[in-house]
């Protein structure tokens, strides 16, 4: 994993990066001075690790983390949550689906810098006590998963497709779940589990 | 992923202060050292690939408080550049009064990055081309200029048929885009001596002997807004692709009509992923104007957006399919209920 979080010591050598990117090279410096005018803040050394803190399922935990981390990888390497999947890594296969601020984005893509300060809700967050959430039963009632790995991404975007109003139908159910690809094709059950979770959750 | 320091702009000010301050002179924007982050959705993806390789992100996001309104009005429309794809889709005055930016953007890639790119980031995307995205393959004059283009002669069958040049045929791949080059927008800009305005039909540059240039901006400056004249309610966004959904457009077409009995007043056609850029096919315009709608009409107006078509060995599809993308456009936005 090329941007594995905290792997400078093995292996990143940033003196041969700066000395192979030379025209380069100058301008983390330049971007310094910069930041120095009183109305900017900071932009921190790129070498050294950044505070951040995250709230994530309802609690604050605060990261030591490299500025390159994404929420995806603070929230399985950082946290331990391993709920959110990394399939792609780049925004195509929705298995790290998560919800930031109620919306569903794919978390690999999302700099934990940037969503400081944002409510990030995984598939840890969503059961209470030892009550599945709906669409999590809907998925075991249904038979919507073979192998299970993409359906912590396929429940996030659901559950977020029945509150935007995109469950109304199954052709609806099919254009607003495809972002969430399943290698194994339960698309048929996941339509089902849709269908059936999004009364209750329409209900509150 | 390569090191970059990250900083928040809490203000426009600040934005275009530490973009502009680490440009070194005639930097092209998409090798800016500095690089604005806002959705991320293209900039993360291609810091990733190590084909973009800012040393400074300078996040964005906090201007979304003054960059993000959907603002139809009694004389047009203004959309904030930060505004979400996924909330100007769904915005109820858009679907009614600009259908063909409402579906651009509903039938662009997923409900998870429709809710996270925005309208800025959106037309400033870079192309899909392999051969761009790819960093092990060493001939792309986007990416490396006077490189070679490893798509000319390569599996090209995704790439452009109108606007190229011999050094590049990159598709531009967005869907949004075409909309606003169809109905005349102006975007707005803001830097360091402030914000200017400009015809939107002005801020892609086609590929010429310089792929890396991608548009007019420099670095420091940033898209704040766009702004629309009218209502265009008779108008459409039809996508043809390799997939029902979530796929970029092997063709497409905005169209938007004015018709008053019978009679098409005015018309505006532009065609997305066929071209190098938003691509305003003007000479198919001027057969529609003042005529009266017929299958055989929609076909001389297909062919004319087309004229000027290269296709090479993949590719040459485009060229039919385009035609009957435009002509079933046009079908559908002469007989719409409005």
């Amino acid at each position: 994993m090329p941007d594995k979080p905290g792997s400078r010591s093995s292996g990143f050598d940033r003196r041969a990066f700066m000395a192979g990117a030379a025209g380069s090279a100058l301008i983390p410096i330049t971007a310094r001075a910069a930041s120095e005018d009183a109305r900017a803040p900071a932009a921190q050394d790129p070498s050294l690790p950044v505070e951040v803190t995250l709230r994530v399922n309802g609690k604050d935990k605060r990261l030591s983390i490299d500025a390159r981390t994404t929420v995806l990888d603070a929230l399985r390497e950082h946290l331990k949550l391993t709920g959110s999947k990394k399939g792609c890594d780049h925004g195509q296969c929705g298995a790290c689906t998560v919800l930031i601020d109620d919306r569903r984005v794919v978390s690999c893509l999302t700099l934990a810098l940037a969503a400081e300060g944002q409510e990030i809700t995984t598939v840890e967050g969503l059961a209470t006590d030892d009550r599945l959430h709906p669409m999590q039963q809907a998925f075991i009632d249904n038979d919507a998963f073979q192998c299970g790995y993409c359906t912590p991404g396929q429940i996030m975007s659901a559950i977020a497709c029945v509150k935007e109003g995109h469950a109304g139908s199954e052709a609806d159910i099919r254009e607003y779940m495809s972002g969430n690809i399943c290698r194994c094709a339960a698309y048929p059950n996941i339509v089902a589990a849709v269908k059936q979770a999004a009364p209750e959750i329409m209900k509150g | 992923m390569r090191p970059f320091s990250y900083q928040r702009a809490t203000d426009p000010g600040m934005a275009v202060q530490a973009l502009g301050g680490a440009a070194a002179a005639n930097e092209p924007l998409t090798k800016a050292a500095a690089q604005p982050l806002a959705g991320g959705t293209t900039l993360i993806d291609l810091m990733k690939l190590d084909v973009m390789r800012p040393t400074a992100i300078v996040d964005i996001g906090p201007l979304a408080h003054a960059w993000s309104a959907i603002a139809p009005g009694g004389d047009g429309l203004r959309l904030g550049a930060l505004a979400k794809m996924s909330d100007v889709a769904a915005h109820a005055e858009i679907q009614r009064s600009y259908p063909v930016i409402a579906d651009s953007l509903k039938l662009a890639a997923s409900a998870q990055l429709r809710n996270m790119a925005t309208l800025g980031g959106n037309v400033m995307q870079r192309t899909r081309c392999n051969y761009f995205r790819d960093v092990s393959y060493e001939n792309c004059n986007k990416r490396n200029p006077g490189s070679g283009c490893a798509a000319m002669d390569g599996v090209n069958r995704m790439h452009a048929v109108l606007g190229t040049s011999d050094q590049c045929i990159a598709t531009y791949p967005g869907d949004f885009a075409q909309a606003l080059i169809a109905l005349d927008a102006m975007v707005e800009i803001t830097g360091k001596a402030g914000t200017r305005s400009m015809p939107f039909a002005q801020l892609h540059k086609a590929p010429g002997s310089t792929p890396d240039i991608e548009t007019v901006l420099q670095p420091g400056e940033l898209i704040s807004a766009f702004s629309i004249q009218g209502r265009w309610p008779r108008s459409v966004y039809l996508k043809a692709r390799d997939r029902q959904s979530y796929e970029f457009a092997l063709s497409s077409a905005a169209i938007a009509l004015d018709v008053q009995d019978g009679t098409i007043r005015d018309a505006r056609v532009a065609l997305g992923g066929v071209a190098t850029v938003p691509w305003r096919a003007r000479e198919a315009e001027a057969l529609l104007k003042g005529q009266k709608f017929d299958d055989g009409l929609a076909q001389r107006v297909a062919d004319a957006a087309f004229a000027e078509a290269k296709g090479r060995r993949h590719n040459s599809f485009k060229i039919a399919l385009g035609k009957r993308v435009v002509a079933r456009a046009l079908q559908q936005a002469v007989t719409m209920e409005i």
